[in-house]
Protein backbone atom coordinates (compact mmCIF):
# COMPACT_ATOMS: atom_id res chain seq x y z
CA UNK A 1 0.00 0.00 0.00
CA UNK A 2 1.14 3.58 -0.69
CA UNK A 3 2.27 6.26 1.74
CA UNK A 4 -0.63 8.34 2.98
CA UNK A 5 1.63 10.68 4.93
CA UNK A 6 5.02 11.78 3.69
CA UNK A 7 7.15 14.00 5.92
CA UNK A 8 10.30 15.44 4.45
CA UNK A 9 13.03 17.13 6.44
CA UNK A 10 10.59 19.05 8.63
CA UNK A 11 11.97 21.41 11.28
CA UNK A 12 10.36 23.70 13.81
CA UNK A 13 11.94 26.46 15.85
CA UNK A 14 10.08 28.29 18.62
CA UNK A 15 12.23 31.38 18.90
CA UNK A 16 15.74 30.06 19.45
CA UNK A 17 14.49 26.66 20.67
CA UNK A 18 14.66 23.80 18.21
CA UNK A 19 11.55 21.65 18.81
CA UNK A 20 11.72 19.37 15.76
CA UNK A 21 15.01 18.75 14.00
CA UNK A 22 14.94 17.77 10.31
CA UNK A 23 12.77 14.68 10.56
CA UNK A 24 11.54 12.55 7.66
CA UNK A 25 9.27 9.51 7.64
CA UNK A 26 6.23 8.12 5.88
CA UNK A 27 3.04 6.43 7.06
CA UNK A 28 1.42 3.73 4.96
CA UNK A 29 -2.29 3.47 4.31
CA UNK A 30 -4.10 1.34 6.89
CA UNK A 31 -1.30 1.16 9.45
CA UNK A 32 -1.10 2.38 13.04
CA UNK A 33 2.03 4.49 13.23
CA UNK A 34 3.30 5.54 16.64
CA UNK A 35 5.50 8.41 17.69
CA UNK A 36 7.17 7.27 20.90
CA UNK A 37 9.18 9.65 23.01
CA UNK A 38 9.38 11.39 26.38
CA UNK A 39 7.53 14.63 27.12
CA UNK A 40 9.03 17.53 25.21
CA UNK A 41 10.47 15.29 22.49
CA UNK A 42 8.58 17.15 19.70
CA UNK A 43 5.71 14.68 19.20
CA UNK A 44 2.84 17.18 19.49
CA UNK A 45 4.66 19.79 17.41
CA UNK A 46 5.12 17.23 14.64
CA UNK A 47 1.41 16.32 14.68
CA UNK A 48 0.42 19.98 14.62
CA UNK A 49 2.63 20.59 11.59
CA UNK A 50 1.16 17.58 9.80
CA UNK A 51 -2.43 18.76 10.31
CA UNK A 52 -1.76 22.35 9.28
CA UNK A 53 -2.12 23.91 12.74
CA UNK A 54 1.53 24.94 12.99
CA UNK A 55 3.74 26.20 10.19
CA UNK A 56 7.07 24.36 9.88
CA UNK A 57 10.22 26.50 9.97
CA UNK A 58 11.55 24.44 7.06
CA UNK A 59 10.71 21.24 5.20
CA UNK A 60 7.20 20.11 4.46
CA UNK A 61 4.78 17.21 4.59
CA UNK A 62 2.09 15.76 2.34
CA UNK A 63 -1.09 14.23 3.70
CA UNK A 64 -3.08 12.22 1.18
CA UNK A 65 -1.17 14.05 -1.53
CA UNK A 66 -1.89 17.53 -0.17
CA UNK A 67 0.89 19.85 0.90
CA UNK A 68 0.30 20.74 4.57
CA UNK A 69 1.62 24.28 4.24
CA UNK A 70 -0.15 25.21 1.00
CA UNK A 71 -3.37 23.16 1.02
CA UNK A 72 -4.37 23.25 4.67
CA UNK A 73 -8.12 23.22 4.05
CA UNK A 74 -7.79 20.11 1.83
CA UNK A 75 -5.58 18.44 4.46
CA UNK A 76 -8.15 19.16 7.17
CA UNK A 77 -10.89 17.48 5.11
CA UNK A 78 -8.84 14.26 5.07
CA UNK A 79 -7.84 14.06 8.72
CA UNK A 80 -9.36 13.94 12.18
CA UNK A 81 -7.29 15.11 15.14
CA UNK A 82 -7.82 14.25 18.77
CA UNK A 83 -5.64 16.64 20.76
CA UNK A 84 -4.18 15.80 24.13
CA UNK A 85 -6.84 17.82 25.97
CA UNK A 86 -10.44 16.87 25.17
CA UNK A 87 -11.62 20.22 23.84
CA UNK A 88 -15.23 19.97 22.75
CA UNK A 89 -17.72 22.62 23.86
CA UNK A 90 -18.62 22.24 27.53
CA UNK A 91 -22.05 23.83 27.22
CA UNK A 92 -23.21 21.60 24.34
CA UNK A 93 -24.49 18.06 24.87
CA UNK A 94 -22.70 15.06 23.37
CA UNK A 95 -25.17 14.93 20.49
CA UNK A 96 -25.05 18.70 19.88
CA UNK A 97 -21.25 18.61 19.85
CA UNK A 98 -21.19 15.91 17.18
CA UNK A 99 -23.85 17.64 15.08
CA UNK A 100 -21.92 20.91 15.30
CA UNK A 101 -18.77 19.15 14.10
CA UNK A 102 -20.77 17.68 11.22
CA UNK A 103 -22.00 21.18 10.33
CA UNK A 104 -18.46 22.55 10.31
CA UNK A 105 -17.37 19.78 7.93
CA UNK A 106 -20.22 20.54 5.54
CA UNK A 107 -22.03 17.22 5.99
CA UNK A 108 -25.51 17.26 4.47
CA UNK A 109 -28.29 18.16 6.89
CA UNK A 110 -30.17 14.84 6.61
CA UNK A 111 -27.00 12.88 7.37
CA UNK A 112 -25.71 14.84 10.37
CA UNK A 113 -27.92 13.39 13.08
CA UNK A 114 -27.68 9.83 11.74
CA UNK A 115 -23.90 9.92 11.76
CA UNK A 116 -23.82 11.46 15.23
CA UNK A 117 -26.18 8.84 16.66
CA UNK A 118 -24.25 6.01 15.01
CA UNK A 119 -20.99 7.25 16.54
CA UNK A 120 -22.56 7.66 19.97
CA UNK A 121 -23.75 4.06 19.74
CA UNK A 122 -20.39 2.79 18.50
CA UNK A 123 -18.45 4.59 21.23
CA UNK A 124 -20.79 3.50 24.04
CA UNK A 125 -22.06 7.03 24.60
CA UNK A 126 -25.72 6.58 23.68
CA UNK A 127 -26.96 7.00 27.25
CA UNK A 128 -24.94 10.20 27.60
CA UNK A 129 -26.14 11.84 24.40
CA UNK A 130 -28.10 14.58 26.18
CA UNK A 131 -25.49 15.30 28.85
CA UNK A 132 -23.43 18.48 28.46
CA UNK A 133 -19.81 17.70 27.59
CA UNK A 134 -18.59 19.38 30.78
CA UNK A 135 -20.58 16.88 32.88
CA UNK A 136 -18.93 13.79 31.35
CA UNK A 137 -16.11 11.86 33.03
CA UNK A 138 -12.61 12.22 31.63
CA UNK A 139 -12.80 8.85 29.87
CA UNK A 140 -16.15 9.66 28.25
CA UNK A 141 -14.89 13.09 27.18
CA UNK A 142 -11.99 11.37 25.47
CA UNK A 143 -14.30 8.95 23.66
CA UNK A 144 -16.57 11.76 22.52
CA UNK A 145 -13.58 13.77 21.29
CA UNK A 146 -12.48 10.79 19.20
CA UNK A 147 -16.03 10.33 17.91
CA UNK A 148 -16.09 14.03 16.92
CA UNK A 149 -12.84 13.55 14.99
CA UNK A 150 -14.46 10.73 13.01
CA UNK A 151 -17.74 12.44 12.11
CA UNK A 152 -16.59 13.34 8.58
CA UNK A 153 -15.13 9.87 7.87
CA UNK A 154 -11.48 10.96 7.69
CA UNK A 155 -8.82 8.80 6.05
CA UNK A 156 -6.32 9.44 8.83
CA UNK A 157 -6.90 9.81 12.55
CA UNK A 158 -4.27 11.65 14.57
CA UNK A 159 -4.31 10.87 18.27
CA UNK A 160 -2.10 12.93 20.56
CA UNK A 161 -1.39 10.99 23.76
CA UNK A 162 -4.81 9.30 23.64
CA UNK A 163 -4.73 7.61 27.04
CA UNK A 164 -2.88 10.21 29.10
CA UNK A 165 -4.67 10.89 32.35
CA UNK A 166 -7.20 8.08 31.94
CA UNK A 167 -7.87 5.35 34.47
CA UNK A 168 -6.85 1.79 33.58
CA UNK A 169 -10.30 0.68 32.42
CA UNK A 170 -10.94 3.77 30.27
CA UNK A 171 -7.47 3.48 28.74
CA UNK A 172 -8.04 -0.18 27.94
CA UNK A 173 -11.44 0.56 26.38
CA UNK A 174 -9.91 3.32 24.32
CA UNK A 175 -7.11 1.08 23.04
CA UNK A 176 -9.75 -1.39 21.93
CA UNK A 177 -11.58 1.40 20.08
CA UNK A 178 -8.34 2.35 18.35
CA UNK A 179 -7.72 -1.22 17.23
CA UNK A 180 -11.35 -1.53 16.06
CA UNK A 181 -10.92 1.64 13.99
CA UNK A 182 -7.78 0.20 12.42
CA UNK A 183 -9.68 -2.96 11.49
CA UNK A 184 -12.14 -0.75 9.61
CA UNK A 185 -9.26 0.48 7.46
CA UNK A 186 -8.50 3.79 9.16
CA UNK A 187 -4.89 4.94 9.11
CA UNK A 188 -3.89 6.03 12.60
CA UNK A 189 -1.01 8.22 13.68
CA UNK A 190 -0.60 8.35 17.43
CA UNK A 191 1.85 9.85 19.85
CA UNK A 192 2.53 8.28 23.19
CA UNK A 193 5.09 8.17 25.93
CA UNK A 194 3.83 4.80 27.19
CA UNK A 195 6.12 2.11 25.76
CA UNK A 196 3.63 -0.79 26.27
CA UNK A 197 0.93 1.25 24.53
CA UNK A 198 3.12 1.76 21.48
CA UNK A 199 4.01 -1.93 21.52
CA UNK A 200 0.36 -3.04 21.71
CA UNK A 201 -1.16 -0.66 19.21
CA UNK A 202 1.40 0.19 16.58
CA UNK A 203 2.43 -1.54 13.38
CA UNK A 204 5.45 0.74 13.18
CA UNK A 205 7.07 3.06 15.66
CA UNK A 206 9.28 6.11 15.34
CA UNK A 207 11.31 6.80 18.47
CA UNK A 208 11.80 10.54 18.86
CA UNK A 209 14.05 12.26 21.38
CA UNK A 210 14.89 15.97 21.51
CA UNK A 211 13.23 16.59 18.17
CA UNK A 212 15.20 13.94 16.30
CA UNK A 213 13.98 10.54 15.11
CA UNK A 214 16.32 7.81 16.34
CA UNK A 215 14.70 4.83 14.65
CA UNK A 216 11.60 3.96 12.57
CA UNK A 217 10.64 0.29 12.44
CA UNK A 218 8.19 -2.36 13.63
CA UNK A 219 8.18 -3.09 17.38
CA UNK A 220 9.55 -6.58 16.60
CA UNK A 221 12.47 -5.24 14.58
CA UNK A 222 13.27 -2.65 17.22
CA UNK A 223 13.27 -5.38 19.89
CA UNK A 224 15.51 -7.48 17.64
CA UNK A 225 18.17 -4.82 17.90
CA UNK A 226 18.56 -6.05 21.48
CA UNK A 227 18.73 -9.69 20.54
CA UNK A 228 22.34 -9.97 21.53
CA UNK A 229 21.46 -8.90 25.06
CA UNK A 230 19.75 -11.41 27.31
CA UNK A 231 18.64 -11.33 30.89
CA UNK A 232 19.13 -14.12 33.43
CA UNK A 233 16.63 -13.73 36.26
CA UNK A 234 17.26 -15.69 39.44
CA UNK A 235 14.68 -15.86 42.24
CA UNK A 236 16.10 -16.25 45.76
CA UNK A 237 14.53 -17.10 49.10
CA UNK A 238 16.31 -14.03 50.49
CA UNK A 239 18.78 -11.62 49.04
CA UNK A 240 22.14 -11.75 50.87
CA UNK A 241 23.32 -8.36 52.15
CA UNK A 242 25.63 -6.43 49.87
CA UNK A 243 25.13 -9.03 47.15
CA UNK A 244 26.56 -6.93 44.32
CA UNK A 245 29.99 -6.69 45.94
CA UNK A 246 30.01 -10.39 46.81
CA UNK A 247 29.36 -11.55 43.27
CA UNK A 248 32.45 -12.52 41.32
CA UNK A 249 33.55 -10.17 38.58
CA UNK A 250 32.48 -12.52 35.84
CA UNK A 251 33.36 -11.33 32.37
CA UNK A 252 30.27 -10.69 30.26
CA UNK A 253 27.87 -9.32 32.90
CA UNK A 254 26.79 -5.88 31.68
CA UNK A 255 24.44 -4.94 34.48
CA UNK A 256 22.99 -6.38 37.71
CA UNK A 257 19.54 -5.28 38.87
CA UNK A 258 18.27 -6.40 42.27
CA UNK A 259 14.51 -6.21 42.70
CA UNK A 260 13.58 -7.53 46.18
CA UNK A 261 14.35 -11.27 46.01
CA UNK A 262 14.93 -11.36 42.28
CA UNK A 263 18.30 -10.61 40.71
CA UNK A 264 18.57 -9.82 36.98
CA UNK A 265 21.88 -10.24 35.18
CA UNK A 266 22.08 -8.47 31.80
CA UNK A 267 24.58 -10.30 29.63
CA UNK A 268 25.59 -11.05 26.08
CA UNK A 269 27.25 -14.39 27.01
CA UNK A 270 24.57 -16.26 28.87
CA UNK A 271 26.14 -19.67 28.24
CA UNK A 272 29.43 -18.58 29.83
CA UNK A 273 28.15 -16.63 32.82
CA UNK A 274 25.24 -18.73 34.07
CA UNK A 275 27.26 -21.37 35.97
CA UNK A 276 29.70 -19.02 37.76
CA UNK A 277 26.78 -16.83 38.85
CA UNK A 278 24.80 -19.74 40.26
CA UNK A 279 27.86 -21.15 42.06
CA UNK A 280 28.67 -17.77 43.53
CA UNK A 281 25.13 -17.19 44.81
CA UNK A 282 25.00 -20.61 46.44
CA UNK A 283 28.44 -20.01 47.91
CA UNK A 284 27.05 -16.97 49.68
CA UNK A 285 24.27 -18.96 51.26
CA UNK A 286 21.48 -17.87 48.93
CA UNK A 287 18.85 -20.49 48.16
CA UNK A 288 17.83 -20.42 44.51
CA UNK A 289 14.07 -20.76 43.98
CA UNK A 290 13.80 -20.06 40.24
CA UNK A 291 15.90 -19.40 37.16
CA UNK A 292 14.50 -17.70 34.05
CA UNK A 293 15.90 -16.16 30.93
CA UNK A 294 14.01 -13.07 29.77
CA UNK A 295 13.68 -11.80 26.22
CA UNK A 296 14.56 -8.15 25.72
CA UNK A 297 11.52 -5.87 25.71
CA UNK A 298 10.77 -2.77 23.67
CA UNK A 299 11.59 -0.86 26.84
CA UNK A 300 15.11 -2.37 26.84
CA UNK A 301 15.47 -1.43 23.19
CA UNK A 302 14.22 2.09 23.90
CA UNK A 303 16.77 2.53 26.67
CA UNK A 304 19.52 1.24 24.43
CA UNK A 305 18.57 3.40 21.46
CA UNK A 306 17.90 6.64 23.31
CA UNK A 307 20.22 6.32 26.29
CA UNK A 308 17.30 7.59 28.40
CA UNK A 309 16.04 6.12 31.65
CA UNK A 310 12.75 4.37 30.84
CA UNK A 311 11.30 5.82 34.07
CA UNK A 312 11.19 9.15 32.21
CA UNK A 313 8.53 7.68 29.96
CA UNK A 314 6.22 7.02 32.87
CA UNK A 315 5.88 10.71 33.74
CA UNK A 316 2.65 12.28 32.49
CA UNK A 317 2.74 15.90 31.55
CA UNK A 318 -0.03 18.08 32.94
CA UNK A 319 -3.04 18.15 30.63
CA UNK A 320 -3.66 21.61 29.16
CA UNK A 321 -7.04 23.15 28.31
CA UNK A 322 -10.11 23.75 30.39
CA UNK A 323 -12.25 20.83 29.45
CA UNK A 324 -10.76 18.08 31.55
CA UNK A 325 -12.18 17.05 34.87
CA UNK B 1 -18.86 31.47 -0.98
CA UNK B 2 -22.35 30.18 -0.15
CA UNK B 3 -20.82 27.25 1.72
CA UNK B 4 -18.54 29.65 3.66
CA UNK B 5 -21.50 31.79 4.74
CA UNK B 6 -23.41 28.67 5.73
CA UNK B 7 -20.56 27.48 7.94
CA UNK B 8 -20.17 30.98 9.43
CA UNK B 9 -23.85 30.77 10.30
CA UNK B 10 -23.27 27.42 12.08
CA UNK B 11 -20.49 29.00 14.13
CA UNK B 12 -22.79 31.91 14.96
CA UNK B 13 -25.63 29.55 15.89
CA UNK B 14 -23.35 27.58 18.21
CA UNK B 15 -22.09 30.78 19.86
CA UNK B 16 -25.66 32.02 20.35
CA UNK B 17 -26.58 28.79 22.13
CA UNK B 18 -23.37 28.46 24.10
CA UNK B 19 -22.78 32.07 25.15
CA UNK B 20 -25.23 34.74 24.04
CA UNK B 21 -28.65 33.39 24.91
CA UNK B 22 -27.75 33.00 28.57
CA UNK B 23 -29.61 35.03 31.21
CA UNK B 24 -26.57 37.02 32.47
CA UNK B 25 -25.65 38.27 29.01
CA UNK B 26 -29.24 39.06 28.02
CA UNK B 27 -29.87 40.96 31.24
CA UNK B 28 -26.60 42.89 30.87
CA UNK B 29 -27.50 43.72 27.27
CA UNK B 30 -30.88 45.14 28.33
CA UNK B 31 -29.79 46.75 31.57
CA UNK B 32 -27.47 49.38 30.15
CA UNK B 33 -29.93 51.08 27.78
CA UNK B 34 -32.72 50.91 30.35
CA UNK B 35 -30.51 52.62 32.95
CA UNK B 36 -29.57 55.33 30.43
CA UNK B 37 -33.21 55.92 29.46
CA UNK B 38 -34.25 56.37 33.08
CA UNK B 39 -31.27 58.59 33.87
CA UNK B 40 -32.09 60.92 30.98
CA UNK B 41 -35.80 60.84 31.51
CA UNK B 42 -35.51 61.97 35.14
CA UNK B 43 -33.02 64.69 34.20
CA UNK B 44 -34.97 66.16 31.30
CA UNK B 45 -38.26 64.42 30.41
CA UNK B 46 -38.95 66.85 27.55
CA UNK B 47 -35.58 66.28 25.86
CA UNK B 48 -35.49 62.49 26.03
CA UNK B 49 -36.64 62.15 22.41
CA UNK B 50 -33.45 63.84 21.27
CA UNK B 51 -31.25 61.12 22.74
CA UNK B 52 -33.28 58.12 21.50
CA UNK B 53 -31.06 57.60 18.39
CA UNK B 54 -27.99 57.76 20.63
CA UNK B 55 -29.48 55.31 23.13
CA UNK B 56 -30.28 52.84 20.36
CA UNK B 57 -26.75 53.25 19.01
CA UNK B 58 -25.27 52.68 22.47
CA UNK B 59 -27.42 49.58 22.94
CA UNK B 60 -26.08 48.20 19.66
CA UNK B 61 -22.50 49.07 20.61
CA UNK B 62 -22.57 47.51 24.07
CA UNK B 63 -24.55 44.39 23.19
CA UNK B 64 -22.51 43.68 20.05
CA UNK B 65 -19.16 44.09 21.79
CA UNK B 66 -20.07 42.46 25.13
CA UNK B 67 -19.02 38.92 24.18
CA UNK B 68 -17.33 39.58 20.84
CA UNK B 69 -14.46 41.25 22.64
CA UNK B 70 -13.64 38.13 24.65
CA UNK B 71 -14.97 35.21 22.62
CA UNK B 72 -11.81 34.34 20.67
CA UNK B 73 -9.48 34.95 23.62
CA UNK B 74 -11.73 32.80 25.80
CA UNK B 75 -11.96 29.94 23.29
CA UNK B 76 -8.22 30.06 22.73
CA UNK B 77 -7.67 29.72 26.47
CA UNK B 78 -9.97 26.70 26.88
CA UNK B 79 -8.62 25.03 23.74
CA UNK B 80 -11.92 25.22 21.84
CA UNK B 81 -10.60 27.57 19.15
CA UNK B 82 -8.39 24.71 18.04
CA UNK B 83 -11.51 22.79 17.02
CA UNK B 84 -12.44 25.55 14.59
CA UNK B 85 -8.89 25.74 13.29
CA UNK B 86 -8.92 21.99 12.69
CA UNK B 87 -12.12 22.08 10.65
CA UNK B 88 -11.76 22.72 6.91
CA UNK B 89 -12.57 26.41 7.31
CA UNK B 90 -10.51 29.39 6.31
CA UNK B 91 -9.78 32.22 8.73
CA UNK B 92 -12.33 34.44 6.98
CA UNK B 93 -15.16 31.98 7.67
CA UNK B 94 -14.22 31.68 11.35
CA UNK B 95 -14.07 35.46 11.87
CA UNK B 96 -17.30 36.03 10.00
CA UNK B 97 -19.00 33.34 12.12
CA UNK B 98 -17.79 34.90 15.35
CA UNK B 99 -18.90 38.37 14.21
CA UNK B 100 -22.29 37.10 13.02
CA UNK B 101 -23.11 35.52 16.40
CA UNK B 102 -22.34 38.74 18.16
CA UNK B 103 -24.23 40.84 15.59
CA UNK B 104 -27.36 38.68 15.87
CA UNK B 105 -27.31 39.04 19.63
CA UNK B 106 -26.74 42.81 19.42
CA UNK B 107 -29.56 43.20 16.90
CA UNK B 108 -31.92 41.19 19.07
CA UNK B 109 -31.31 43.40 22.10
CA UNK B 110 -31.35 46.64 20.08
CA UNK B 111 -34.58 45.74 18.25
CA UNK B 112 -36.22 44.89 21.59
CA UNK B 113 -35.21 48.28 23.05
CA UNK B 114 -36.24 50.08 19.84
CA UNK B 115 -39.66 48.46 19.85
CA UNK B 116 -40.19 49.80 23.38
CA UNK B 117 -38.69 53.26 22.87
CA UNK B 118 -40.29 54.26 19.56
CA UNK B 119 -43.95 53.94 20.59
CA UNK B 120 -43.16 55.15 24.13
CA UNK B 121 -41.65 58.37 22.79
CA UNK B 122 -44.24 58.80 20.05
CA UNK B 123 -41.62 58.52 17.29
CA UNK B 124 -41.99 57.06 13.82
CA UNK B 125 -39.45 55.56 11.45
CA UNK B 126 -38.76 57.36 8.18
CA UNK B 127 -36.60 55.63 5.55
CA UNK B 128 -37.40 52.16 6.92
CA UNK B 129 -34.89 50.20 4.82
CA UNK B 130 -32.11 52.64 5.61
CA UNK B 131 -33.05 52.23 9.28
CA UNK B 132 -32.69 48.44 8.91
CA UNK B 133 -29.39 48.85 7.06
CA UNK B 134 -27.99 51.11 9.79
CA UNK B 135 -28.81 48.43 12.34
CA UNK B 136 -27.13 45.67 10.32
CA UNK B 137 -24.04 47.64 9.30
CA UNK B 138 -23.55 49.12 12.77
CA UNK B 139 -24.08 45.72 14.39
CA UNK B 140 -21.43 44.21 12.12
CA UNK B 141 -19.02 47.12 12.60
CA UNK B 142 -19.31 46.99 16.41
CA UNK B 143 -19.04 43.19 16.53
CA UNK B 144 -15.97 43.30 14.34
CA UNK B 145 -14.51 45.99 16.57
CA UNK B 146 -15.01 43.58 19.47
CA UNK B 147 -13.42 40.78 17.44
CA UNK B 148 -10.51 43.07 16.56
CA UNK B 149 -9.87 43.53 20.27
CA UNK B 150 -10.32 39.81 20.89
CA UNK B 151 -7.75 38.79 18.28
CA UNK B 152 -5.30 41.48 19.33
CA UNK B 153 -4.92 40.50 23.00
CA UNK B 154 -3.76 37.38 24.80
CA UNK B 155 -5.84 37.32 27.98
CA UNK B 156 -9.55 37.70 28.69
CA UNK B 157 -8.99 40.51 31.22
CA UNK B 158 -6.97 42.45 28.63
CA UNK B 159 -9.89 42.12 26.23
CA UNK B 160 -12.31 43.50 28.84
CA UNK B 161 -10.02 46.46 29.57
CA UNK B 162 -9.41 47.19 25.92
CA UNK B 163 -13.09 47.03 25.00
CA UNK B 164 -13.97 49.56 27.71
CA UNK B 165 -11.10 51.74 26.55
CA UNK B 166 -12.83 51.92 23.16
CA UNK B 167 -16.45 51.92 24.24
CA UNK B 168 -16.67 54.50 27.00
CA UNK B 169 -15.11 57.41 25.08
CA UNK B 170 -17.58 56.67 22.28
CA UNK B 171 -20.47 57.53 24.64
CA UNK B 172 -19.23 61.12 24.77
CA UNK B 173 -17.56 61.49 21.39
CA UNK B 174 -20.13 60.16 18.96
CA UNK B 175 -23.02 62.57 19.26
CA UNK B 176 -25.05 60.39 21.62
CA UNK B 177 -25.74 63.23 24.03
CA UNK B 178 -24.01 66.27 22.45
CA UNK B 179 -24.00 67.06 18.72
CA UNK B 180 -20.58 66.44 17.23
CA UNK B 181 -20.25 69.86 15.50
CA UNK B 182 -20.76 71.62 18.85
CA UNK B 183 -17.77 69.87 20.45
CA UNK B 184 -14.56 71.84 20.95
CA UNK B 185 -11.69 71.23 18.53
CA UNK B 186 -10.02 68.67 18.16
CA UNK B 187 -12.70 66.32 19.59
CA UNK B 188 -14.79 66.25 16.35
CA UNK B 189 -11.77 64.78 14.54
CA UNK B 190 -11.84 61.84 16.95
CA UNK B 191 -15.62 61.60 16.53
CA UNK B 192 -15.32 61.22 12.76
CA UNK B 193 -12.96 58.28 13.26
CA UNK B 194 -15.51 56.28 15.28
CA UNK B 195 -18.33 54.21 13.72
CA UNK B 196 -20.91 55.05 16.40
CA UNK B 197 -20.91 58.68 15.14
CA UNK B 198 -22.42 57.52 11.82
CA UNK B 199 -24.85 55.12 13.50
CA UNK B 200 -26.26 57.92 15.63
CA UNK B 201 -26.35 60.37 12.72
CA UNK B 202 -28.11 57.83 10.50
CA UNK B 203 -30.63 57.02 13.21
CA UNK B 204 -31.31 60.75 13.67
CA UNK B 205 -32.20 60.90 9.96
CA UNK B 206 -34.68 58.08 10.44
CA UNK B 207 -36.24 59.07 13.76
CA UNK B 208 -36.02 62.84 14.30
CA UNK B 209 -36.78 66.07 12.48
CA UNK B 210 -33.99 68.60 12.13
CA UNK B 211 -30.61 68.70 10.46
CA UNK B 212 -28.30 65.73 10.92
CA UNK B 213 -24.55 65.97 10.37
CA UNK B 214 -24.33 64.47 6.87
CA UNK B 215 -26.51 62.85 4.18
CA UNK B 216 -28.01 59.47 5.06
CA UNK B 217 -26.37 57.64 2.15
CA UNK B 218 -22.98 58.87 3.35
CA UNK B 219 -23.62 57.54 6.87
CA UNK B 220 -24.45 54.16 5.33
CA UNK B 221 -21.45 54.23 3.02
CA UNK B 222 -19.05 55.12 5.83
CA UNK B 223 -20.50 52.38 8.05
CA UNK B 224 -19.97 49.90 5.21
CA UNK B 225 -16.41 51.17 4.92
CA UNK B 226 -15.87 50.55 8.64
CA UNK B 227 -17.20 46.99 8.28
CA UNK B 228 -14.79 46.23 5.42
CA UNK B 229 -11.84 47.97 7.08
CA UNK B 230 -12.24 46.43 10.54
CA UNK B 231 -12.85 42.99 9.00
CA UNK B 232 -9.68 43.21 6.91
CA UNK B 233 -7.69 44.43 9.90
CA UNK B 234 -9.07 41.71 12.22
CA UNK B 235 -8.39 39.03 9.61
CA UNK B 236 -4.79 40.10 9.18
CA UNK B 237 -4.17 40.23 12.96
CA UNK B 238 -6.01 36.93 13.49
CA UNK B 239 -3.87 35.13 10.89
CA UNK B 240 -0.68 36.54 12.38
CA UNK B 241 -1.74 35.71 15.94
CA UNK B 242 -2.66 32.14 15.07
CA UNK B 243 0.71 31.62 13.38
CA UNK B 244 2.45 33.02 16.44
CA UNK B 245 0.44 31.13 19.04
CA UNK B 246 0.09 27.74 17.36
Amino acid sequence: MGALIQVKDITKFYGPTLAVDHISFSVKEGEVFGFLGPNGAGKTTTIRMMVGLTQPSSGTAWVDGHNVTKETVEVKKTIGLVPEASNLYGELTSLENLIYQAELYGIARKERKDRALRLLEEFGLKEHQDKPFQKLSRGLKRRLTIAAALIHHPKILFLDEPTTGLDVMSARGLRKLILDSKKKGLTIFLTTHYIPEAETLCDRIAIIVQGKIRVVDTPENIRDQMKEAEVLEIGLDRTPEDLKSKLPSVDGIDKIVIDENRVRFHTRRLDQVASPIIRSLEGHGAKIKSINTLSPSLEDAFVKITGLDSELMKIDKPVKGGSES
Amino acid sequence: MREEIKRSYFIAKKDMGAYYLKPPLISWGLMLPIVFVFAFYFRNPAGIKEVVPGLIGLTLLFSCTSMAAIVITFEKRIGALERLLLAPLNFRTILLGKALGSTLFGLMVAVFITLILIPLMGLSVKHFWAFVLIFILSGLAFSLLGILISVGVKEVFEAMTMSNFFRFPMIFLCGVFFPVPSMPFPLPILSYLLPLTYTVDGLRHCLLEGIPMMPLFLDLLILLGFVVLIFALSLSIFKRRIRQDF
